[in-house]
């Protein structure tokens, strides 16, 4: 690839200079990496695979061998400006964990998720009847890693079920740049490939039961 | 007081005996002071003009300062020669590298077998108990004496990760990154139990004189062997025993009888018997007492995040390794998860690996790999070349 990631050029949009910024499967912190040169964060990754994990280390970033459906409770309330979970939302045993915990470490979330409610998908699914495999999700479904996937309509619902705020919202199509949407018009839910969202909760400084603060 | 000794390839190396007189003790966590205090140490690399380049290595229970460099005792390469020399991950061509015995040590740091100035006679059990922070407490002495403000690198494996993560709660404005290898926070009850095997296996030998041997002219090297081969068995995992010896015989055929038969057997006499003609036995007492001792969260209401809470400056980097059931990998997550607590920025990475708590010496690449980048990646932040 030549040039950055679409979602990555996204992102930097978002994220303010200086920020504290932890990336959720970091990979190869390419992500950080460039955060780090453009925007001057302070970053943190935590990445799962030993690769990622000494390809990060290589460039200098501070990165935690973990996973994040079990790591993200050991990170005090509010560490970070922004917690990114790229692209593996869709992965975790409990998103809806997951999506609560991203805001109780951070004042912002950014996470992406691939939209099974796009067109191709369900042309995919009505016409062959079979598990649609797409360029945003490959794998047939015995190997998928995508375990929990949903539409752009059912994730919208999740995050007014846990009473997050949808500050942005970026539709995202391999090679194309992002177009920047309203997820809650319908023909979004037909046309976004991958939408890319920046959260924050509703009520400021309101943690989620039962989650305190290492320090409070 | 700095003996310099010749040099041996591209770089310089040094150390000697840095010899602290009786106005500058070292307190020890005990209330008991320690005076005159002796530090032997060995140094590679020269120290830069602008004094950043200097790095610490704290070594294990049963090592010593000949880190990278041949054992004035038994001839053998330095414990970690894999890892220090030129375009090793420590460098002396680019780094100060410095290792010291550690406090209660018996390769020329006072301990337990050094003369007590009181009575004239060595200290034997009237050596006072020693802890982790103590040992640092005794570094940190040094590497001021040696002018250093500020370390680039503390480093250490099994006891020396351990004194690592002591330095960053003690000294957070002192080093500039840390590296903590196959350690934990504090000992398990299952690492004290060891301990206590060994302990009392040197404490049941006739020849220990109660702690007064060597006032009697005697060396309860049969305990110490014992104590030796106890503690060996916890640095190996099951699969790396089972590789090397599998059930397999010194001689054809059994003896029926109870000499050694297998080979793990031999294998582990004579790690035994190697063992006491380099350590003293009253110091093998005295240090893994203060490993049991350690519990780094202890004098924070039992928060190890609190320790951490000063050193937020400090780029720490924890490794572990997968087969390691001596400090196992979840009491290096539990380090990290404390650092991330405390708002540090934190590295972490568990090596795969068969061969033990021990893989730390031994040629692992991917371990190898992380070493260098970590501390490639600091030495950019820190503007070394």
């Amino acid at each position: 690839m030549t040039s950055i990631r679409e979602d990555f050029a996204e992102i930097l949009k978002l994220v303010r200079p200086g920020a504290r910024v932890l990336d959720i499967g970091c990979e190869d912190g390419a992500l950080l990496e460039l955060l780090t040169r453009e925007k001057q964060i302070d970053g943190q990754g935590l990445e799962i695979s030993p690769d990622g994990v000494a390809a990060c280390l290589a460039r200098g970033l501070a990165v935690v061998q973990g996973d994040g459906d079990r790591d993200l409770d050991h990170f005090p309330s509010q560490a970070f400006d922004y917690a990114i979970l790229s692209k593996t939302l869709q992965q975790m045993r409990e998103p809806r964990h997951v999506l609560s915990e991203l805001l109780r470490i951070a004042g912002q979330a950014v996470v992406s998720v691939p939209n099974f409610g796009h067109w191709k998908v369900r042309w995919a699914l009505l016409s062959r009847g079979r598990m649609p495999e797409t360029g945003v999700l490959p794998e047939p479904w015995y190997s998928t890693p995508n375990i929990h996937l949903c539409t752009l309509r059912d994730f919208v619902s999740l995050c007014d079920a846990l009473d997050l705020r949808i500050d942005a919202c970026a539709a995202l199509s391999e090679g194309k740049p992002a177009r920047p949407i309203d997820p809650r018009r319908p023909i979004e839910n037909w046309r976004a490939e991958t939408a890319l969202f920046l959260l924050s909760r509703k009520v400021e400084g309101k943690p989620a039961p039962g989650q305190a603060g290492l320090f409070e | 007081m700095t003996a310099q000794a010749p040099i041996t390839a591209g770089y310089e190396t040094g150390g000697g005996t840095w010899r602290f007189p009786a106005d500058r003790p070292l307190r020890l966590d005990s209330g008991a002071t320690l005076a005159p205090l002796e530090i032997a140490y060995k140094t590679y690399g020269s120290l830069n003009a602008a004094r950043t380049n200097a790095v610490l290595v704290c070594h294990a229970l049963t090592m010593d300062q000949h880190m990278a460099s041949p054992h004035p005792l038994t001839g053998k390469p330095g414990w970690w020669d894999l890892f220090v020399g030129p375009g090793r991950p420590l460098d002396p061509e680019r780094h100060f590298i410095i290792c010291s015995n550690v406090v209660g040590g018996c390769m020329g740091t006072t301990g337990p077998a050094s003369i007590d100035p009181a009575t004239g006679e060595a200290y034997g059990l009237k050596f006072p108990v020693i802890t982790i922070a103590d040992m640092v407490r005794a570094q940190a002495m040094l590497v001021e004496a040696l002018g250093i403000e500020t370390l680039f690198a503390v480093l250490g494996g099994s006891m020396g990760g351990m004194q690592v993560l002591q330095w960053a709660a003690d000294y957070p404005d002192r080093l500039f990154s840390a590296v903590c290898i196959a350690a934990a926070a504090r000992h398990s009850a299952q690492n004290i139990a060891f301990h206590e095997v060994g302990r009392q296996a040197i404490m049941a030998d006739p020849n220990w004189c109660g702690g007064a041997y060597l006032k009697a002219g005697m060396r309860p090297d049969k305990g110490l062997a014992v104590a030796r081969m106890a503690a060996h068995i916890t640095y190996l995992s099951e699969a790396a025993l089972q590789r090397k010896f599998g059930r397999e015989l010194q001689r054809d055929g059994l003896s029926w009888g109870f000499d050694a038969d297998f080979q793990v057997e031999s294998y582990l006499r004579h790690q035994g018997a190697s063992f006491v003609d380099r350590f003293d036995a009253n110091s093998y007492l005295y240090i893994t007492r203060a490993l049991d001792y350690f519990d780094l969260a202890a004098p924070h209401g039992g928060v190890l995040a609190a320790a951490f809470v000063p050193a937020r400056k400090v780029k720490f980097c924890v490794l572990s390794f997968s087969s390691d059931w001596l400090y196992p990998t979840s009491e290096s997550r539990d380090i990290v998860r404390a650092l991330n607590g405390a708002g540090c920025r934190a590295s972490f990475a568990e090596v795969q690996s068969d061969k033990g708590h021990d893989a730390f010496f031994l040629d692992e690449p991917v371990f190898e790999q992380t070493l260098r980048g970590f501390l490639e990646a600091q030495a950019q932040a820190r503007g070394l070349a």
